[in-house]
């Protein structure tokens, strides 16, 4: 199976990482993986601030980039819905501002075959023990457009589970958000602030040494607040924690 | 809208006290964790759940699509009943023909159930200035009332109290209103409650006129409905003489059977019970039961201009359970005032900007009070999608575009302050249309990493003040990929 690897503008710039362990991951799996190397950015920091007419070129580029692929993977819940969620409506938008199907019929073929990387790895591929090693206590925050822009449901967890020495603790408020939201972070720094610190404060009370999540944007706000309230604790992507093998142990 | 609200600050200076009022935010996070957990319970018991939150949705949609043919045939179901039916397009025309009601009636004080509507016009500040007293009888209202305070929850107005303050309220301001706290008050919900008993049942008794809204009226029979909990307001419905209903044109179902949906999904959204205590009912006027004249105000006050956009019209088919200021995690801390609105909240920031405009800061504010995280559109019971519905109105504040306003179609300007941002995202867009330019970009990040500072300039700085910023790697993922031929000329990472 050739499937392509859409890593996400921030992943790519910021997290280099988490796409080595996506590739290094689906390899191992058997997994043909592709990174197109004109792929760019989904659009969804345009569209949600209100510039729709911006994103809308952004999500072309999108099509063109991925349409000939047999699947898109991206370890980014947001990024995912982005293209699952919001583009098909950006067609339906464009088409009742008389702006015609084009933009619906650019972005068709790419919507139903893209997946976040653990929807991916256990409908797809249809694993949840993806051989990993992982010794450390783990606390897992599902992240807003994962738990419910996409439905990701345990999904995520059972992966967490089958990974050998993994000790999952749960985290208690799971499904509230972190506070990142984007811009939201910007114009609204104070409520923002304290939602991520009581993000903290909660995973901490479970004990974990590492808190995952399945996107790097949510871990961004998340880590950067551990980072202002020194805490101990270490946000790490999902798809680190599953590359990592008893050969190659991730920190 | 109501004149207390006009002037306010945006909604990011606003929520900046509240996040830090310590008090605030523990009566807000106890009170909203505590229903929102019971709520949850309270839908989870019922198997169809999905099936009559579809129902909901489909039959507000399909009565908002021919409110004008509803409307008239509520106007004659009511007149046919005995009552009299009154048109307002605004909030000072509503203000005004209730103002002549009871003037007309010789009365200097009303009664009031508990209502979004009146409040939305500012109708007690109104009658006040026309030497009318209203006297507020919902509990949750009169703390509001009589603490001088604006309310800020749908539901619960006074959640941002607790009850050591209500007790004090009580002690020092029942008096000035009629009668006074009883000696030696605790704060006991109880005795709370006891003291506000006699204080009302003294205005029940004497009171000629009473105000209110409805959370429904059906319009084949030309009935009004409110669902409430203490009892209060059916005495206000029941025992003054003249009723005066203010309600939204958009409160309508079509017919009696619409309303087993929503007495099944509004009690159980709002106050996780499986049916409220008290549904009263009331259809024109009847001999010598009830009030003997029945006045009907239909309030538009920016409804048919909401009704006009197809995105955010949804906003309409709201039943203001208050589910979703419940779970929002932006309204626990920010606390209901910041939203400059009666309709505090994710309802808040789609309604008010609509039903009001973009143009004052507070309201061109409101789209972005939001982190989009979906927890609202997931407990609505009429499946309102508000964050489609704030990303929309977010577009409208940046970009302006067609809107109509007082009925005429007008095209908006963009507000004010967002030509840096504009520039930035279309700056931003062309970057990325350009996967070189992108490139260029990263790897002059990636070689000048080690002098990137750890606080920010600018609008920046709104995030380095509490967070830590990420470092830069020192090669972004393409390159990684292109040196190495997709990892497979090189195991491990390249640090
Ligand atoms: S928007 Fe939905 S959840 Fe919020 S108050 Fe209205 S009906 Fe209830």
């Amino acid at each position: 199976m050739r499937v392509a690897l859409f890593l996400t503008c921030v992943n790519d710039t910021l997290y280099p990482d988490t796409g080595r362990a996506v590739v290094k991951l689906l390899t191992r799996l058997g997994v043909d993986v592709d990174f197109p190397m004109s792929q760019t950015c989904c659009g969804q920091a345009h569209y949600n601030t209100g510039y729709r007419h911006e994103a809308e070129p952004l999500a072309r580029h999108f099509s063109d980039v991925f349409r000939d692929y047999e699947a898109i993977v991206t370890p980014s819940g947001s990024c995912g819905a982005m293209v699952r969620e919001l583009y098909p409506r950006m067609g339906e938008r464009a088409r009742a501002e008389g702006r015609g199907e084009g933009l619906a019929t650019a972005l068709a073929p790419v919507v139903p075959k893209t997946y976040e990387l653990t929807e991916f790895l256990v409908d797809v591929l249809g694993v949840t023990d993806v051989g990993a090693y992982y010794p450390h206590t783990v606390t897992y925050h599902p992240t807003c457009h994962g738990l419910r822009g996409l439905g990701l449901g345990d999904r995520p967890r059972r992966l967490l589970q089958a990974v050998k020495g993994l000790e999952l603790k749960e985290l208690p408020g799971a499904d509230e958000c972190c506070g990142f939201g984007g811009t939201f972070a910007l114009k609204n720094s104070d409520v923002s602030a304290a939602m991520g610190a009581d993000k903290v404060r909660n995973a901490e009370s479970t004990g974990a040494e590492v808190l995952c999540a399945a996107d790097n944007s949510c871990l961004m706000h998340i880590g950067g607040t551990m980072g202002r309230l020194e805490s101990d604790m270490r946000p790490v992507h999902i798809a680190e924690i599953l590359a990592s093998t008893e050969e190659e142990p991730a920190a | 809208m109501s004149g207390t609200f006009v002037g306010m600050p945006a909604f990011p200076r606003a929520a900046h006290e509240a996040v830090n009022n310590q008090t605030l935010r523990g009566n807000l996070r106890h009170a909203t964790h505590t229903i929102r957990a019971k709520r949850a319970n309270a839908v989870a018991e019922v198997s169809d759940w999905a099936e009559l939150r579809e129902a909901g949705k489909r039959i507000k949609d399909h009565t908002l699509r021919h409110l004008d043919r509803y409307l008239v045939q509520l106007e004659e179901s009511v007149v046919a009943a005995g009552g009299t039916v009154h048109w307002a397009a605004d909030a000072d025309e509503a203000n005004e023909i209730v103002t002549q009601l009871v003037k007309m009636t010789g009365e200097s004080e009303v009664v009031k159930v508990k209502s979004m509507a009146t409040q939305e016009i500012g109708l007690n500040e109104a009658l006040e200035a026309a030497g009318i007293r209203a006297y507020e009888t919902d509990l949750a209202e009169l703390i509001v009332q009589l603490g001088k305070d604006r309310p800020s929850h749908i539901l619960v107005p006074a959640i941002h109290r607790n009850r050591g303050e209500i007790r004090d309220i009580f002690e020092r301001e029942m008096g000035e209103w009629g009668r006074p706290a009883p000696e030696g008050l605790t704060d006991t919900p109880a005795e709370l409650a006891e003291a506000a008993r006699l204080h009302l049942r003294e205005k029940f008794l004497r009171a000629k006129v009473g105000v209110s809204g409805a959370n429904f009226m059906v319009a084949d029979t030309g009935t009004l409905v409110v669902v409430e909990s203490e009892g209060n307001g059916r005495m206000c419905l029941t025992l003054p003489e003249t009723l005066i209903s203010v309600v939204g044109i958009e409160k309508i179902v079509p017919t009696w059977q619409d309303l087993e949906v929503f007495l099944q999904t509004l009690p159980r959204s709002s106050t996780a019970e499986r049916m409220n205590p008290y549904t009263s009912t009331w259809t024109g006027t009847t001999d010598e039961d009830g009030p003997q004249n029945f006045h009907l105000v239909l309030l538009d006050n920016g409804r048919s201009d909401t009704l006009a956009d197809e995105v955010g019209r949804q906003a309409l088919r709201c039943i203001r359970c208050s589910a979703c200021l419940n779970v929002c995690p932006v309204y626990e801390r920010a606390g209901g005032h910041a939203y400059g609105s009666v309709y505090p909240g994710p309802i808040g920031a789609i309604l008010s900007p609509q039903l009001r405009g973009t143009a004052s800061e507070i309201d061109a504010s409101l789209p972005y009070a939001s982190s989009l995280c979906g927890a609202c559109y997931e407990v609505c019971p009429v499946a309102i999608d508000i964050p489609e519905v704030l990303v929309h109105l977010r577009e409208r504040v940046v970009q302006g575009g067609p809107v109509v306003r007082e009925g005429n179609k007008v095209v908006l300007k963009p507000a004010k302050g967002h030509a840096a941002e504009r520039a930035a995202m279309r700056a931003a867009r062309w970057a990325f249309a350009h996967p070189g330019v992108l490139r260029t970009g990263q790897r002059a990040a990636s070689r000048t990493r080690r002098l990137h500072p750890r606080t920010l300039p600018g609008p920046g700085k709104a995030w380095s003040g509490t967070r830590d910023l990420p470092a830069v790697p020192a090669e972004p993922f393409r390159d990684w990929w292109q040196r190495t031929n997709g990892g497979t000329s090189e195991t491990g990472g390249s640090k």
